[in-house]
């Protein structure tokens, strides 16, 4: 074919045109080497619940976390009890999570510790609500990355009413109450 | 001592922080126990498939560029496009696929805090650098959403040209609309109404599930309906695919006009020759030419028109938008009771009229892109039109560059095929 020895066809010319724009758009959103989490920020979480309802899994992805090192160990737990429980013992019927994923363990007197089964957390925040109202706010909710799926879009950033999602360097998938920002990187 | 130790350093810690968390209610306990706290459960992210993915995408790429030009085989398709649906579909999940890698890129070139990674800027890049070079492949046989598509197109119909015509003009308003939704901010759109993803992942809400569902029992009797009629990153490859070097051809050798291939492809991309006497005459044909291009700048300025008209109802895309509307609802008194975004709101430290500006803002923008789009979308319609009227001359049935999903369905019932020795 005569046209194929022609140093610049007509298709030619567009192809390559066509390469240098979608290179050129691709240089254009500078792509950086790392890869990128989705990051829910504690500080900006309003435990409106959403988060249990909204993930494209289910149970959510997203999970309370118990950061010991704030916790006060209160006997009276505003994460654990429902308010005006009538006791303090284990009974479901005095716990506030709806699941009883949070399992009440005797340190010493008056000490308790409180921890989070994930296996059975739905991350629907109602004790993180209690803490950070009432308590230190120790109970935070965060997005388990090794049960996120990652997203494209994530559908509870979508739904979030306190903006508190965000896409960040995967080392800094985890961000923590009581941790400063410089030491945010765990 | 430890214990104790780490307390302090936590409290200090607090303290550097400054009144960013404030102070705790209550204080930390002292144990005389020995107790030790637990580890906090925090596991990593695996992101190690992710690099992999962009290999196994390149290997899928070479592998369905050559089975469909150079090795003819359907069966070989086929089998690349189950694998494909099985990987990329239900053990990656179907994210990041590059139909939506399209915002990330968009996203990244033009707002400078968004960072976009480089396996996603591969994904985007890559099915388009094939495209030009060998035509659709990336939807043939690996982009999982046309894979589901493809296994489910069992019994189709023919649709006529005008009808494939009329219909391949919404991919360009998705498009659009993505656009728009990025550079307004308003969130990835193609990813949030994406109607498979819901069964890769086996998870997904109602409206997801019934979108996609319905669309499959669609796809039964129209071929890949999301691919041809929906799916915005198909635009971009039907582009590349239009100026490729090379192409899935039918056929392969001389045609003798069995028209088997015509039927034989379910998504009406072959094109048939030109008839041996004209449908008009010439001079019917460049009257209606004329017709067309006087006609161009009305199609676009009505397009502009529908775009600025429908742009506040757009902008509601917008989740700002949609707030102040409901919290201006609220404040007049035109509604009872609040929502959790409402709250949300009022939690904050901002004023309604805050909201409000910020909200105006954004259906100022919407306003122009929804002008731009209306245009653009005035310029695809001419073009669609002058492609209908245009009767070029051709000798032998082909495939169409910009339709040909190259899926390789006719190459089996062309009766030249078995001389051409593949």
């Amino acid at each position: 074919m005569s046209e194929g020895k022609k140093p610049f066809s007509r298709r030619g010319f567009l192809r390559a045109g066509a390469a240098l724009v979608a290179g050129g758009i691709a240089w254009q959103a500078r792509p950086v080497s790392g890869q990128t989490v989705w990051q829910l920020d504690p500080a900006k979480c309003l435990q409106c619940g959403r988060c249990a309802t909204e993930c494209v899994l289910s149970p959510s992805a997203v999970k309370c976390v118990h950061n010991y090192q704030i916790c006060g160990y209160c006997d009276l737990c505003s994460g654990y009890l429902q308010p005006g429980a009538k006791g303090r013992d284990t009974g479901a019927e005095h716990q506030l999570c709806p699941v009883a994923a949070i399992q009440r363990k005797f340190i010493e007197d008056p000490f308790f510790q409180y921890t989070i089964d994930e296996s059975l957390c739905i991350g629907c925040g109602k004790c993180v609500k209690g803490c950070t109202l009432f308590g230190n706010g120790s109970l935070q909710l965060q997005i388990k990355q090794d049960v996120c799926v990652h997203c494209n879009e994530c559908a509870i950033a979508m739904a979030c009413p306190a903006d508190a999602f965000s896409r960040v360097p995967v080392e800094e998938a985890y961000v923590l109450k009581s941790q400063p920002p410089q030491e945010r990187k765990k | 001592m430890t214990a104790r130790g780490r307390i302090v350093a936590v409290l200090a810690a607090c303290f550097a922080a400054g009144a960013a968390w404030g102070e705790f209610r209550f204080p930390m306990p002292e144990f005389e126990s020995g107790y030790k706290y637990p580890e906090m459960h925090t596991p990593a992210a695996d992101l190690t498939w992710a690099v992999a993915d962009v290999a196994i995408l390149v290997g899928f790429l070479c592998l369905a560029a050559w089975l469909v030009l150079k090795r003819r085989s359907r069966p070989g398709v086929l089998a690349l496009t189950v694998v494909s649906l099985l990987y990329f579909g239900f053990w990656r999940k179907g994210c990041v696929c590059p139909v939506g890698s399209v915002q990330n890129v968009l996203d990244g070139a033009l707002h400078s805090s968004v960072a976009v990674p480089w396996v996603v800027v591969l994904f985007f890049v890559l099915p388009i650098l094939f495209a030009l070079f060998f035509g659709r492949v990336f939807c043939a046989a690996v982009c999982p959403l046309g894979a589901i598509q493809e296994l489910v197109a069992v019994k189709p119909v023919q649709l006529s040209r005008p009808v494939i015509a009329a219909l391949s003009v919404i991919p360009y308003a998705y498009l659009g609309l993505a656009v728009l939704g990025v550079a307004t901010g308003s969130g990835y759109l193609i990813c949030e109404y994406d109607p498979f993803v819901g069964f890769f992942r086996f998870g997904a809400s109602f409206n997801m599930f019934l979108v996609g569902g319905l669309l499959l029992l669609l796809g039964v009797f129209v071929g890949r309906p999301y691919c041809r009629f929906l799916c915005p990153y198909g635009v971009l490859l039907g582009w590349a695919s239009r100026i490729s070097k090379w192409h899935a051809s039918i056929p392969p050798t001389k045609c003798i006009q069995c028209r088997l291939c015509e039927s034989a492809c379910p998504y009406g991309a072959i094109v048939t020759p030109t008839p041996e006497e004209r449908p008009e005459s010439r001079a019917q044909g460049a009257r209606r030419l004329a017709w067309l291009i006087a006609l161009a700048p009305v199609v676009i300025a009505l397009g502009v028109g529908v775009g600025v008209l429908s742009s506040p109802m757009l902008s509601r895309l917008h989740a700002t938008v949609r707030l102040a509307e409901r919290v201006a609802l609220e404040e007049r008194g035109d509604v009872q009771g609040t929502t959790i975004d409402t709250d949300a709101f009022r939690a904050q430290k901002r004023t309604p009229a805050e909201l409000y500006a910020e909200a105006h803002d954004i259906q100022g923008e919407y306003k122009w892109g929804a002008g731009l789009l209306g245009a653009f979308l005035g310029i695809v319609v001419i073009a669609k039109l002058l492609a209908l009227s245009a009767v070029p001359a051709r000798k032998d049935y082909e495939t169409h560059r910009t339709h040909c999903l190259s899926c390789a369905r006719c190459f089996p019932y062309c009766p030249v095929e078995g001389d051409h020795g593949a």
